[in-house]
């Protein structure tokens, strides 16, 4: 067969990012500018020297953790919204534990990152009991606990961990993923080490769901919850743990923030949109663990090369927001793409 | 001619099956007219027909005497015929009047009149005594009630006929008392009526006349007036001894399951099993025979830990299973073949490969230490897919993907091959064609034969016939008489099935 099913999954994303492109450089073109300097431009602002490669890089590392999030709830069966909240408290745990006492970094490190991992976690636990035990629809209770963990965040920045002030102190060296090596390496752009920590995780999700029981009882659920009772498994306990693991995942993104980028939790006006992106991400990669990677990778070099763009091309940042909200749009409607494959075989018979 | 319906040598073909064959149905103005026939003998493809779903491939239909070529059920609605489906096509968040009037609305400069509606609603709901409160949303009123609004729903299309498809299968008996009532005012102001069932009782009480189908074939149409249940009864199954099951008298051995004073409420909280006792034995097939909706389902539900009891016992062996998790069931010993394979049995966006340790997949050699090992799993379901001769290009296939023939042979696999005590059947054939009914027949027998026990529910009552070694008929939540499938005939037990106690086991 020319197109098996498998192939066409594959051919989707990547014709939907092609489309998004184009479709860019037709705006770009009708609104008086240089396609081929916007996209020059994007391409150097992303991989022009290994400064912009880091930010790149940087960029990436929240993105591959928050679209694991909603993938995991989503191969689950549930849809996780929260994972920007899940993200703020994440970060706010991990700033709070960075800044809070010095310890040697072999256990203060792994501490900040367990912190945030445990406090998102939380935060994907109270939808997920809610849902299990009352039914209360998860969008709902996640879309509500986004703005809870917003302005409780805002108010302990100002309140608890300061006497007032818009930012908290910068954590101890010893809680940092920052890199002396990896900065100079990368004409000291903010690169750190948590890219390791978001590959890692992206092995332990297709690791959790794909080879182990836990997994299976996870994606059974999300499938079929009557066969999964009738098969013996516990379906309120497989839905909380589905969203305790994806909220875990989240606040991860929010240590990738707390302890590698900034090193300090501000007060913030509005969502970061790590969260949001993530289920782009998610969505680009098929909820799987390599597709997220591959599309976390695209969306961190779109919104770092953009930043280029004003001053190499004079395109506007904004005409890359409307090329990722293109590539959304087009994955989406892949029912689109499928047809016309499905034609082209017919005839190809 | 005074027949406002008929169809003349309507003939319907499936791809494989005939599942109608010459059959007849006319139907006099004002009357109700019963379309009697076991499960699977062709009477909703018939009235499918009637309703234009479906083409048939020979045959006439004739409405008020003139030929009709009904292509869509616009058409059917055009004409007066509506239909009274068995699952109700209602909007949950809607009003009565809402749901009635959906895709006919009254209009009132572009915008819905809802008042012109809901008078309109009354006044229909007066009429006929249906006693339907317009302004109710769907969600609020009961199932009973729903049934009404349905009937209203045709009634406001100007429904001159209606087809009331096993209109009492969801009802309580009160709520099935007032249905009487309702169909007897809608024939007295002129309607006519085909009320499709299996249930003799109910013919008896109110239709005129009766049109017999038997496996597709329209076998005859007799007044009520001058039948009897009975009669009806050998009308439906045939007199002929179908193909029966070969099998060796069973040996019953000790008592596995034992039921006691059991009682059950369904999801409404309507009591449906109502302190039944039940014994099953080593070595022997019980077969519970029923009408649809006396219990059956929540009895299995309860005994495989799906349902909570309300009282009572279930103990397998001495171990009482009461209220226990369906984990700790499974464990126990009993296996399940459930009723519907799709909601319960399969999960079926998995590999059917992955459907077979659907049970066992926390156990060794599937996993270790909460680690899948694949290499096991695939290497069982490529055994039991050799065994069961599940046909499926690889077990790697989404179990979706395969017939439902196949589907309930990857499930009997996986169910029987747990070497169970007990193994509890519910329709193992349901939908299957003959082919893969007798094969799971005969497992079943190889594993009576092996000295388990076997609880099997069905609908049909040949299967049950052929299968059994003891019949317990199960009416309104209990068990009201066991017979011998050699000491009864299919008669008896509809009468049996009907509620009627007056038949002894062995005939008149």
């Amino acid at each position: 067969m020319l197109f098996s099913n498998r192939m066409i999954n594959i051919l989707i994303p990547i014709i939907s990012v092609l489309l998004g492109l184009l479709s860019g450089a037709i705006i770009m073109f009708f609104f008086g500018y240089n396609p081929v300097e916007g996209y020059a431009a994007l391409w150097n602002g992303a991989f022009g020297d290994s400064y912009f490669f880091g930010e790149t890089i940087r960029q990436v590392t929240p993105y591959i953790l928050s679209g694991l999030a909603v993938a995991f709830a989503l191969r689950t069966g549930l849809l996780n919204i929260g994972v920007e909240g899940q993200v703020f408290v994440g970060w706010l745990a991990s700033v709070w534990v960075g800044i809070s006492f010095e310890l040697p970094m072999v256990i203060h490190l792994p501490l900040a990152v367990l912190a945030a991992a445990l406090a998102g976690a939380f935060w994907g636990f109270i939808p997920g009991i809610l849902k299990a035990k009352l039914g209360v629809h998860e969008v709902i209770v996640t879309i509500m606990m986004n703005y809870i963990a917003l302005y409780i965040s805002n108010e302990m920045v100002r309140s608890v961990l300061t006497d007032g002030a818009d930012r908290t102190p910068e954590i101890f060296p010893t809680a940092s993923l920052a890199s002396e090596w990896l900065a100079s390496m990368t004409f000291y752009s903010r690169l750190h080490y948590g890219i390791l920590i978001a590959l890692f995780m992206a092995a332990v999700m297709w690791f959790v769901l794909n080879k182990t029981t836990t997994g299976f009882e996870l994606r059974s659920v999300g499938f079929n919850q009557n066969a999964s009772k009738y098969a013996g498994m516990n379906v309120s306990k497989n839905i909380v743990l589905a969203m305790v693991i994806s909220g875990a995942f989240a606040g991860l993104a929010g240590a990738m923030e707390g302890l590698g980028t900034f090193g300090y939790m501000n007060v913030k006006s509005g969502f970061t949109n790590i969260g949001f992106d993530g289920i782009a991400v998610a969505l680009l990669g098929a909820n799987t663990a390599l597709g997220v990677v591959l599309a976390a990778f695209l969306f961190g070099t779109l919104k770092i090369g953009a930043l280029n763009m004003p001053t190499e091309a004079g395109v506007p940042t904004e005409l890359v927001e409307i090329v990722i909200a293109l590539i959304i749009f087009f994955v989406a409607s892949s029912y689109i793409i499928r047809w016309v494959f499905l034609r082209f075989k017919k005839e190809g018979k | 001619m005074d027949y406002v319906i008929e169809m003349l040598n309507i003939r319907k073909e499936f791809p494989g099956i005939v599942a109608n064959d010459n059959i007849n149905l006319q139907v006099k103005k004002g009357e109700i007219h019963a379309l009697l026939g076991e499960n699977g003998a062709g009477k909703s493809t018939l009235m499918n027909v009637l309703f234009g779903l479906y083409q048939p491939e020979k045959g006439e239909i004739r409405v008020r005497g003139e030929k009709a070529n009904i292509t869509d059920p616009n058409v059917a609605n055009g004409l007066g015929i509506g239909m009274v489906h068995q699952h109700f096509m209602l909007v949950d968040t809607f009003t009565v009047t809402e749901n009635i009037v959906l895709g006919s609305e009254p209009k009132k400069m572009g915008r819905v009149n809802l008042k012109k509606a809901e008078q309109e609603v009354q006044e229909l709901s007066e009429r006929y005594g249906l006693n339907v409160d317009p302004r109710a949303k769907i969600r609020d009123i009961s199932v009973g009630m729903q049934q009404r609004v349905e009937i209203l729903k045709t009634l406001y299309r100007g429904a001159e006929i209606l087809i009331f498809d096993e209109p009492t299968a969801v009802l309580t008996p009160q709520e099935i008392k007032e249905l009487i009532q309702i169909m007897k005012s809608l024939v007295s102001e002129g309607k006519s009526i085909i009320l499709i069932t299996h249930k003799l009782k109910e013919i008896m009480e109110v239709c005129d006349r009766c049109t017999v189908i038997r496996k597709g074939q329209g076998i005859g149409t007799v007044d009520v007036a001058e039948t009897n249940p009975t009669d009806l009864a050998s009308l439906m199954v045939g007199r002929e001894v179908s193909f029966s099951t070969e099998k060796k008298p069973a040996e019953p051995q000790e008592t596995y399951l034992s039921i006691k004073d059991l009682r059950v409420k369904d999801v409404r909280g309507v009591e449906m099993v109502k302190g039944l006792n039940l014994d099953v034995k080593a070595g022997e097939i019980v077969g519970i025979a029923g009408v649809d909706g006396n219990g059956q389902s929540e009895l299995i539900e309860a005994i495989t830990g799906l349902r909570k009891t309300e009282s009572g016992e279930i103990k397998l062996h001495d171990k009482a299973l009461t209220n226990l998790t369906p984990r700790k069931v499974t464990q126990s010993g009993i296996s399940h073949i459930p009723q519907d394979r799709h909601k319960f049995g399969l999960v079926l966006d998995f590999p059917i490969g992955e459907n077979m340790v659907l049970q066992s997949y926390y156990d060794k050699p599937f996993s270790k230490n909460g680690v899948m090992n694949f290499k096991n799993i695939y290497k069982k379901a490529n055994e039991l897919i050799e065994e069961y001769d599940v046909r499926t290009p690889d077990a790697y296939t989404k179990a979706r993907a395969l017939s439902g023939g196949n589907q309930q042979k990857a499930i009997i696999g996986r169910e029987v091959d747990r070497s169970p005590d007990l193994i509890i059947a519910a329709q193992p054939t349901r939908g299957l064609d003959v082919g893969a009914i007798e094969f799971i027949h005969q497992r079943l027998i190889e594993e009576r034969d092996k000295g388990r026990a076997v609880l099997l529910l069905s609908f049909e009552l040949e299967e049950i016939m052929n299968l059994s070694d003891r019949i317990a008929v199960m009416f309104d939540g209990q068990i009201v008489s066991e017979v011998k499938p050699e000491e009864t005939n299919e008669q008896d037990l509809g009468l049996l099935m009907a509620g009627n106690t007056t038949v002894k086991a062995g005939g008149e």
